[in-house]
């Protein structure tokens, strides 16, 4: 009896969860444009997406600005949380609570607080102040990830590897670096989806002439309605999905990667 | 060793540039009057702190507040017996259920939101499926039932996963002391599970209360600008209008708002700790 319980209850939820998901994927495959109506199958949205500039550049500059932002932030991000992992008292409490303000504060504050900063700079919007607000949500995040490594790292070996006669940089690169590595590589990959999923940051920050792909479905969207989105969606959707399975497949820590 | 925090240097300069002048131009601009292109010509002003008491302004806060919050409340609600369910479940279940939780959450937020245009719209999916079953038809988009709706989709898993990882780090052995002492499944809930998930809940609570309460995507595409939220207006007034002195003294607001609301949830996660660890001792 409770056990056929939790089953409706768990299905209801999933059915919830799911329920928008099915309804793209399947009027991605609809003949009319209406919403409601089944017209027969089709594969014409998924030939037009392929055909339509403002989708293919968007698509564009959504995984450019992801892959670089990715790169810089966990490049700096990286080196960042060794400088602060080192500092002592109230600097180090000042610089972890300035890193955590992108993380804390609505993203609709963050945006429009950059977007003044770069307009009042004189500064015109587009490719270049998208990627460096980009790049600094994404920062914080491989700080964060980074930081708890370097807490457990042991001390005195980078210690012993300079008594014997290592350098700085070479015990950086030799001890220090590859004991880090899986926080690098998880802050890495949680900058890489913030970015590539962002939208309100985005959409402040960048101009006419550059939009990744949150800000096409949002201006689509609050157009009216194309068959051609539910196409891109469930595109985007399967990739996810397989990526997912991937990665399951291939970690047995995959539920923690996930999380 | 101590050399090496020099390399945090760089990052503290880009800091300051781009976390910590931004701020400070928002309150500069909340509280000053005149050309925004001009900095030297700002003067000092209150009067876009007083437009936000004005009654349509304010109910728009009111708005976003009440919403936030009832969109909190049936997260928990919904979510809690969620984490519950799926700690509870066998090791090989867990994980799947997890994953079906998780994946949604992969798509595109603005896609999610814009599937449930196309399922709540006046001639969209739902509408259909009550014509066929001969049942009225429901108007709840644009409005604010869809934009609540809309903010429950998006934000349940946030509650959820802070829920299920406290729930999961239980000591089994509570519980069974606790039946063992005579406890019936009511009291091991109200008296053991419940006051050892309150940090999830307060971490799930603020999951959902923070990003609910400043969208304006979800009310923008759910609400048809019929319930407009303080995001909303924000956007409305730096994209729109160009009034950068009053959107500043809303995204203050709206700052201070959330500001406070962190203060309350850590207190009380504070409070239940210490009696976690009083109850220890006992």
């Amino acid at each position: 009896m409770k056990k056929t319980a939790v089953r409706i209850y768990m299905g209801l939820i999933f059915l919830f969860l799911y329920a928008p998901i099915i309804v793209l994927i399947v009027f991605s495959f609809n003949k009319t444009k209406s919403r409601g109506q089944w017209a027969g199958f089709t594969l014409d949205w998924y030939a037009e997406l392929f055909k339509d500039r403002l989708i293919t550049e968007a698509l564009y500059y959504t995984v450019i600005i992801a892959i670089l932002a990715t790169l810089i932030s966990t490049i700096v991000g990286t080196i960042s949380a060794i400088g602060i992992h080192y500092m002592k008292g109230f600097s180090k409490n000042l610089l972890l609570n300035v890193n955590n303000i992108p993380v804390l504060n609505p993203d609709i504050v963050t945006g429009v607080a950059l977007m003044t900063l770069f307009l009042s700079a004189g500064l015109r919007l587009g490719f270049v102040t998208m990627l460096i607000a980009h790049v600094l949500f994404c920062i914080p995040y491989v700080i964060l990830a980074v930081l708890p490594k370097l807490r457990q790292l042991n001390k005195h070996t980078a210690e012993a590897a300079m008594d014997l006669g290592a350098t700085p940089s070479y015990a950086l690169r030799k001890v220090i670096l590859p004991e880090i590595r899986p926080g690098i590589i998880s802050g890495a990959l949680m900058a890489f989806t913030m970015s590539i999923d962002d939208f309100v940051i985005s959409f402040f920050t960048t101009g006419n002439e550059v939009s990744n792909l949150s800000i096409l479905i949002y201006s689509m969207a609050k157009r009216g309605v194309k068959p051609t989105i539910n196409a891109l969606s469930t595109l985007m959707f399967v990739t996810v999905v397989i990526l997912l399975l991937i990665i399951n497949k291939r970690s047995e820590k995959g539920e923690e990667l996930l999380l | 060793m101590k050399r090496m925090k020099i390399l945090a240097y760089p990052y503290s300069v880009w800091m300051a540039i781009f976390i910590v002048v931004p701020i400070l131009l928002v309150l500069l601009y909340s509280l000053t009057e005149g050309d925004i292109r001009n900095l030297a010509e700002l003067r000092f002003s209150t009067q876009s702190y007083e437009r936000v008491l004005e009654p349509i302004y304010l109910k728009v806060i009111v708005n976003s507040f009440i919403l936030a919050t009832l969109s909190t409340l049936f997260c928990l609600l919904l979510g809690y017996p969620v984490a519950m369910i799926v700690a509870r479940s066998n090791p090989k279940v867990r994980g799947m259920l997890l994953m079906f939780l998780i994946v949604p959450m992969w798509m595109n937020f603005l896609l999610r939101t814009y599937a449930w245009m196309s399922i709540l719209s006046p001639n969209g999916f739902l509408n259909r499926l009550m014509d066929l079953l001969g049942l009225p038809r429901l108007e709840i988009m644009p409005g604010k039932t869809a934009v609540l709706l809309g903010m429950i989709y998006n934000f349940l898993p946030f509650m959820i996963l802070p829920i299920y990882t406290v729930l999961s780090k239980i000591d089994k052995q509570f519980l069974e002391a606790a039946n063992d002492l005579g406890a019936n499944n009511m009291r091991t809930f109200f008296k053991i599970i419940l006051p050892l998930s309150i940090p999830g809940v307060v971490s799930g609570i603020t999951m959902v209360f923070l990003p609910a309460v400043s969208t304006f995507v979800i009310s923008g595409l759910l609400g048809g600008g019929k319930t407009p939220l303080i995001g909303d207006l924000i956007e409305h007034q730096f994209m729109w209008e160009g009034n950068w002195h009053f959107g500043s003294s809303l995204s203050i607001i709206l700052m201070v708002m959330i500001l406070i609301s962190m203060a309350i949830m850590s207190r009380i996660d504070r409070n239940g700790q210490q009696e976690k660890n009083g109850q220890s001792k006992v």
